[in-house]
């Protein structure tokens, strides 16, 4: 059920329920301009997950706040559900705003320290106009139960007497109490230690299913984003490198900065010896991006044409697009 | 103690006075690293690791209250007047912290930090000094290491500041480096960097070095040993190969399996550890892992079980059903 994969990265069809065009976000530093997000495309499908991955600093939490309107984009389109959430404002936007959620990296900071976890979990209903406080109590009751909370115990409590865990399980609560369609998770489980992380993922996958969600499920670790992605888009300094189904991408990547990737994730076993990284380097400054290929200057394959020339995403296998001039496969 | 041990960390326990009660950090951990040798500590928050690298430096809070031995290179650092072990720390004794802001003073330039710990520590004179920070930052792998030395701190990148901390914490040749989390906060690539760097550096200086995370990945490639702690006790410890073969605490396997892992299909639901550590103002009876775990029974709730030898000596387990001996009744 969730395997409705994209057959190209601009369908012609309305299957996408988010299509982003040509997404620019950049943004003043004194007298420098941040290019954050240059000109990504991407599109989801009705109840798909995809999966954004990229270091500190490719744009990839900018990406999803532009989608959701949080930070306006500087040009480009957000198509949700075929209408353009660029060109709303006001009452139009919020109202749309209650089909779209955003479940933030530390969940301990973005919940209110003075307010209870009933008000917090009730409080999109007070602004969404739920007038009766038995209506709005039976609905909080409901989705802490469907996060496992015991509604009864934690209602009347304050957040910090929940762990980190806990409070992830009371910000996917209220995520969820509005019954969107769309949720953006940026980073929901780096914060959380190894067992804890686990419960979360298999609590979002249960969740997704059960409120019939479309995921862009934002992280850095690659293998939290291939246990919960049908497809993964890699992000490097505000450009997308590549997109594919999550199998596939993994087991045969085509950008250099993919591979790059795989690689660096250590492995949980002795035999595998760590490979001696090759001498890559940092990302550059986004104020200042590389011309042509933005990775060229550690990619390992780069060469004049890599400077002279961006890349445009291209298919290279069914489902799988890249933006490289020299491609592993 | 045998003769190329260089710590002994015996019957080390830390208590913390909270307005809760006593907080138990660490409670009667005994381990030993080998002079070269890398000691991997794993754990999650709250485990009780940092608190025992603290122990060793004796950097703890001061209100703790720390109890046992730490016997580095024959001596006991217990017993140590503050001026001994300040001379001592930064000398022979050096650590890496996961923030490496908390370790580096933003007002200061990367020059002057070095020099100062080699003034410090070794007789050098001005020039000797500079011309020495300038080699350790080239072997960090810093670019421009002439220029960087007039640089502040927060002109550089995070990977690029634990370079820094990292050749801070090198500068006195250390005999032991205790690496709390160094590239927690850092990202996968630059973290992969980074582990090369700190295993080539101890290599090349035969230094000793214990590695504090709490990714039982990073420790797979880069240890000689393994100390798995959960809620302030050691609860395995092996040989690393032998702990990856064969794993007898079911912590420890719990810890593994909950790891994401990409050569699974996507959708795969994880195999999640139940519940979370107990809070460490209540100190159970019984196995601290206990209610979390799949294999206890009332034995394990009623006493604590002790560390006791597997195949060898130098693989033991705190648990009353290790994993072998559960799939044979089962079987």
């Amino acid at each position: 059920m969730m395997n409705q994969s994209v057959p190209s990265v601009r369908p012609k069809s309305s299957g996408a329920l988010l299509d982003v065009d040509n997404l620019v976000v950049e943004y003043p530093v004194g007298p420098k301009i941040v290019h954050a997000v240059s000109g990504v495309s991407l599109q989801i499908a009705r109840g798909e997950t995809l999966g954004l991955v990229g270091e500190s600093g490719c744009g990839k939490s900018t990406l999803g706040r532009a989608v959701l309107q949080l930070r306006r984009p500087t040009s480009g389109r957000v198509l949700f559900d075929g209408q353009d959430l660029t060109a709303m404002q006001g009452d139009a936007l919020r109202l749309m705003r209650r089909r779209v959620q955003l479940i933030f990296q530390d969940p301990i900071a973005s919940l209110n320290p003075r307010r209870t976890i009933g008000d917090i979990v009730a409080e999109p209903l007070v602004i969404a106009g739920v007038k009766d406080p038995d209506k709005r109590r039976e609905l909080v009751y409901e989705v802490l139960s469907a996060v496992g909370l015991d509604p009864t115990i934690v209602v009347g409590r304050l957040p910090h007497e929940f762990s980190g865990g806990q409070c992830q399980r009371i910000c996917i609560a209220r995520a969820l109490i509005l019954n969107p369609e769309f949720v953006v998770c940026d980073e929901p489980v780096s914060a959380l230690d190894v067992s804890i992380r686990a419960q979360i993922l298999n609590l979002l996958e249960e969740m997704k299913v059960r409120f019939g969600l479309t995921l862009l499920f934002i992280a850095h670790d690659l293998a939290v984003v291939k246990a919960v992605s049908d497809r993964v888009a890699v992000m490097y300094l505000g450009r997308l490198c590549e997109v594919g189904p999550s199998e596939q991408l993994f087991a045969r990547p085509a950008h250099p900065y993919t591979a790059l990737l795989i690689e660096a994730i250590p492995v949980p076993d002795p035999d595998v010896r760590p490979t001696e990284t090759v001498p890559t380097g940092e990302p550059p400054s986004p104020i200042a991006p590389p011309s042509g290929c933005r990775f060229r200057t550690r990619c390992p394959r780069a060469d004049q044409r890599c400077s002279d020339e961006m890349p445009e995403l291209r298919a290279v296998a069914p489902g799988q697009f890249v933006a490289c001039h020299h491609p592993l496969i | 103690m045998t003769a190329n041990t260089l710590l002994s960390i015996e019957d080390v326990v830390v208590d913390l006075p909270t307005p809760r009660g006593n907080l138990r950090a660490v409670d009667h951990v005994d381990l030993t690293v080998g002079a070269g040798r890398t000691l991997g500590v794993v754990g999650e928050s709250g485990c009780g690791k940092t608190m025992l690298s603290r122990a060793v430096l004796q950097l703890l809070p001061k209100k703790a209250k720390l109890s046992g031995r730490v016997l580095f290179d024959g001596q006991d650092l217990l017993q140590h007047s503050p001026e001994k072990l300040r001379r001592l720390r930064g000398r022979s004794l050096a650590v890496v912290f996961q923030d490496p802001m908390t370790s580096l003073n933003p007002v200061l330039t990367i020059g002057t930090q070095l020099i100062e710990t080699l003034q410090e520590h070794l007789e050098l004179d001005d020039a000797a000094a500079t011309r020495r920070s300038v080699e350790l930052l080239a072997a960090v792998g810093i670019p421009a290491p002439e220029q960087r030395l007039a640089q502040y701190p927060h002109q550089l990148s995070g990977g690029m500041r634990q370079r820094v901390a990292i050749a801070i914490a090198l500068s006195c040749e250390p005999k032991l480096l205790i690496a709390d989390e160094p590239t927690t906060a850092l990202d996968v690539t630059i973290q992969a960097q980074i582990l090369d760097l700190l295993a080539r550096e101890q290599a090349r200086r035969h230094m000793a070095m214990i590695l504090i995370t709490h990714d039982l990945g990073v420790v797979a490639g880069r240890t000689d040993e393994v100390a798995v702690m959960y809620a302030g006790r050691v609860v395995e410890r092996a040989p690393t190969p032998a702990l990856f073969k064969k794993m007898r605490m079911p912590y420890t396997e719990a810890l593994l399996a909950a790891l994401p892992r990409l050569d699974t299909a996507p959708h795969t639901p994880l195999p999640a550890i139940s519940g979370r550590p107990p809070d460490p103002t209540r100190p159970l009876p019984g196995c601290s892992f206990s209610p979390r775990c799949r294999y206890a029974v009332a034995r394990c709730q009623a006493e604590k079980p002790a560390l006791t030898d597997a195949e060898s000596r130098e693989h033991q387990f705190a648990c009353f059903h290790p994993i072998e001996a559960h799939a044979g009744a089962g079987a």
